[in-house]
């Protein structure tokens, strides 16, 4: 599926300092019943968000007002645990377009580039300074320059640079997708299985 | 001649041109799809107005949503239902091979696989679930990947991904009485963390895995991913061929020849290099337990949980833990009062772990405090269940038997822990909630799960063999 070009993001941030946040709670497993790509960030962090009565629970950084963006930063080790795509659609679907750690699980790093959710890791030292900023001030804006590798404090300007397959940063900042690609090379693909018993 | 790992050999056959600074092109011999993960990229197909490219290579299960009981009645859950459905509807329609509800082939995907013959060695096997790294136990590369990813193999039978690193977890030794492939893949998760793994394709070797059934092997490279690996695989042998010889979808007569020539070149060249290399002694390891709530929070039976500072993690995302839990660090974990015992999942769901929690419940009755599922990976699990006499004794023993499906591995289902109960649970995941909102997972062997049913509490499995 193609998605919204990326290049250049300049958002506040919500900081959520918790370490191996895993996909179990980015979005349970009983939301994961639709069979389309609608409405997952209703159900976004569902259990740390809302009460067994729906009701929402007040500590829980997304039900605070004050802090709000395009960015999520999380801690170290995020999005592991299980494959599903939901817990990228969900952050996505929130309105996040990039999600900072210090380290990312393998899988759920691949499924936020394969929709147009942009993981950037930093050094832990660079993941501190960017909660500090939040913490300080939840107006601190963040500049992610997808074509530079570079994201910026802008408060105090300290940047730090960020890497990304040079293959998958030409998709996310063009909104190409892999099938695309393939699909192209069709050809060569038929003939590689002819040869390849199943 | 380059030395080459196992992983080197099954990955560069399967390249089909690499991209410029980018990743490789993969060919993806068998494709396993199931109903949570799939909808979204058949929809995907048809936006792009295309079908299937090769849907002998794809075969369907439904797993995740279904009910374990009462399976011959309508899916009470309507939205379960649609996806079942749509599962059915995409499998007909670009004429994927369809193991549904109800169907004898039916069950867990990972348990299915091979069973049927589907796995076999170095193929590339690759499903939208995460434990796809079960198939990794025949020296497949298998892993598990996301709905776009999905949508890219249907579409294409292949997918781009950039090569990962080598990793060898080397364990000699021998296991003692009680300890089991799942002790073993707990232990290695505790010492490697969660995230040990990221960024690295897991080969096992060493007398222990040498050792292990093929079950075995398939319930430790099925834990693979619970240290952030990609996958895991065990070189093949005579067990691993003895094993698919005959199945469905193995080669057959000239085919299984040419194959064999392929697959006897499957182990990691002498000197061939990893990029990272561990040793243990399996003569260390203890039966194991989880008491956090992620998988690399394991200790040996006899341990204390450990102080904040022993373990990964900052100290306040460990006290969280802790909390959810309703632990406390230096406790121990023998003793502690449980609810429910789940035994099942495409970690220790098949034959060889109902043979296993049998062998220590017979002659014993189930403790009146714990609600017991025993739910079996597949049709031919529960079949074999029943043919081998142990359901006659597993029900003398107050045990009953549910239908096959992933069930409270996930709880996407109605078999969810209560909030605020303890389960011991012979799945691979004990993260917040994920047997059910509030529900709390200790993650342990089938021979454990035994104990816990039995005498109610959390019990050193070695002190009820005999
Ligand atoms: S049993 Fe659990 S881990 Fe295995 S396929 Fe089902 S949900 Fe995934």
């Amino acid at each position: 599926m193609a998605y919204d070009k990326f290049e250049i993001l300049n958002s506040t941030g919500v900081p959520l300092p918790i370490e191996n946040v895993d996909t179990d709670q980015i979005i349970p497993a009983r939301f994961l019943k639709a069979t389309e790509r609608e409405g997952f960030g209703d159900n976004l962090f569902r259990d740390w968000r809302y009460n067994n009565d729906d009701t929402p629970k007040k500590d829980f950084i997304l039900n605070n007002p004050i802090y709000s963006g395009k960015i999520l930063v999380g801690g170290k080790n995020f999005g592991s645990g299980s494959s599903r795509e939901h817990a990228a659609w969900a952050i996505y679907d929130y309105g996040f377009r990039c999600v900072v750690s210090s380290f990312f699980a393998d899988i759920f790093r691949n499924n936020c580039l394969n929709i147009g959710v942009l993981p950037v890791q930093v050094s832990p030292e660079f993941l501190q300074q960017v909660f500090f900023a939040i913490e300080s001030d939840p107006k601190s804006t963040f500049t992610v320059n997808l074509a530079q590798q570079k994201i910026t404090i802008d408060s105090t300007a300290a940047t730090e640079t960020f890497n990304i397959n040079p293959y998958k940063k030409d998709n996310m900042i063009n909104g190409f997708d892999d099938i695309d690609y393939l699909l192209n090379i069709k050809k060569n693909i038929k003939h590689f299985a002819q040869d390849t018993p199943i | 001649m380059m030395k080459k790992t196992l992983f080197d050999k099954v990955w560069d056959k399967h390249v089909i041109q690499q991209i410029d600074k980018g990743p490789d092109v993969l060919f993806i011999d068998r494709h396993m799809v199931h109903e949570v993960t799939s909808p979204v990229a058949f929809l995907g197909l048809k936006n792009r107005n295309i079908k299937v490219m090769y849907p002998e290579r794809t075969f369907a299960t439904a797993d995740h949503n279904t009910p374990t009981i009462n399976q011959h009645l309508p899916v009470q859950d309507s939205l379960s239902a649609k996806q079942l459905d749509a599962l059915e509807k995409n499998a007909s329609e670009h004429g994927i091979s369809f193991w549904g509800l109800g169907h004898e082939k039916n069950g867990i995907v990972h348990v299915v696989g091979p069973e049927y013959g589907i796995t076999v060695p170095g193929a590339t096997i690759v499903c939208g679930d995460s434990h796809t790294s079960t198939h990794g136990a025949f020296g497949a590369i298998a892993f598990g990947i996301g709905t776009s990813e999905v949508e890219m193999v249907l579409s294409t039978q292949c997918i781009l991904q950039p090569k990962p690193k080598k990793m060898r977890i080397t364990i000699n030794g021998t296991l003692e009485k009680g300890v089991t492939p799942k002790d073993v893949a707990l232990f290695i998760i505790s010492k490697l963390t969660t995230s040990g793994a990221t960024g690295h394709f897991v080969e096992y070797a060493g007398e222990v895995f040498k050792s292990m059934t093929m079950e075995g092997r398939m319930t430790v490279c099925n834990l693979s991913i619970e240290m952030g690996a990609r996958g895991g695989m065990i070189a093949p042998d005579e067990k691993t061929f003895h094993y698919i010889k005959g199945r469905e979808f193995t080669p057959k007569g000239e085919a299984w020849v040419k194959a064999m020539d392929y697959w006897q070149e499957l182990y990691t060249d002498e000197g061939a290099e990893f990029d990272k290399e561990f040793f243990f002694d399996g003569n260390e390891i203890e039966p194991m337990i989880t008491f956090g709530t992620n998988p690399g929070m394991g200790i040996g039976i006899t341990k204390k949980i450990p102080t904040a500072n022993a373990m990964e993690g900052g100290a306040a995302t460990y006290q969280k833990s802790l909390n959810y839990m309703g632990y406390h660090e230096g406790e121990s974990m023998i003793g502690k009062e449980i609810d429910f015992v789940f035994v099942g999942s495409c970690t220790n769901g098949r034959i060889e772990d109902f043979r296993a929690f049998t062998e220590i419940v017979k002659g014993r009755k189930k403790a009146d405090n714990v609600t017991v599922w025993l739910v079996p990976g597949s049709h031919k699990v529960e079949k074999a269940i029943k043919k081998e006499g142990l359901l006659d004794i597993l029900e003398a023993s107050g045990f009953e038997l549910r239908e096959p499906g992933c069930s409270a591995c996930l709880a996407m289902n109605d078999d969810k822990i209560p909030k605020g109960k303890y389960a011991v649970s012979t799945s691979n995941r004990n993260f917040e909630g994920r047997q059910g909102p509030g529900s709390r997972t200790l993650l342990a062997s089938p021979i454990m799960a035994a104990a816990a049913a039995v005498t109610g509490k959390v019990t050193d499995p070695r002190t009820l063999i005999n």
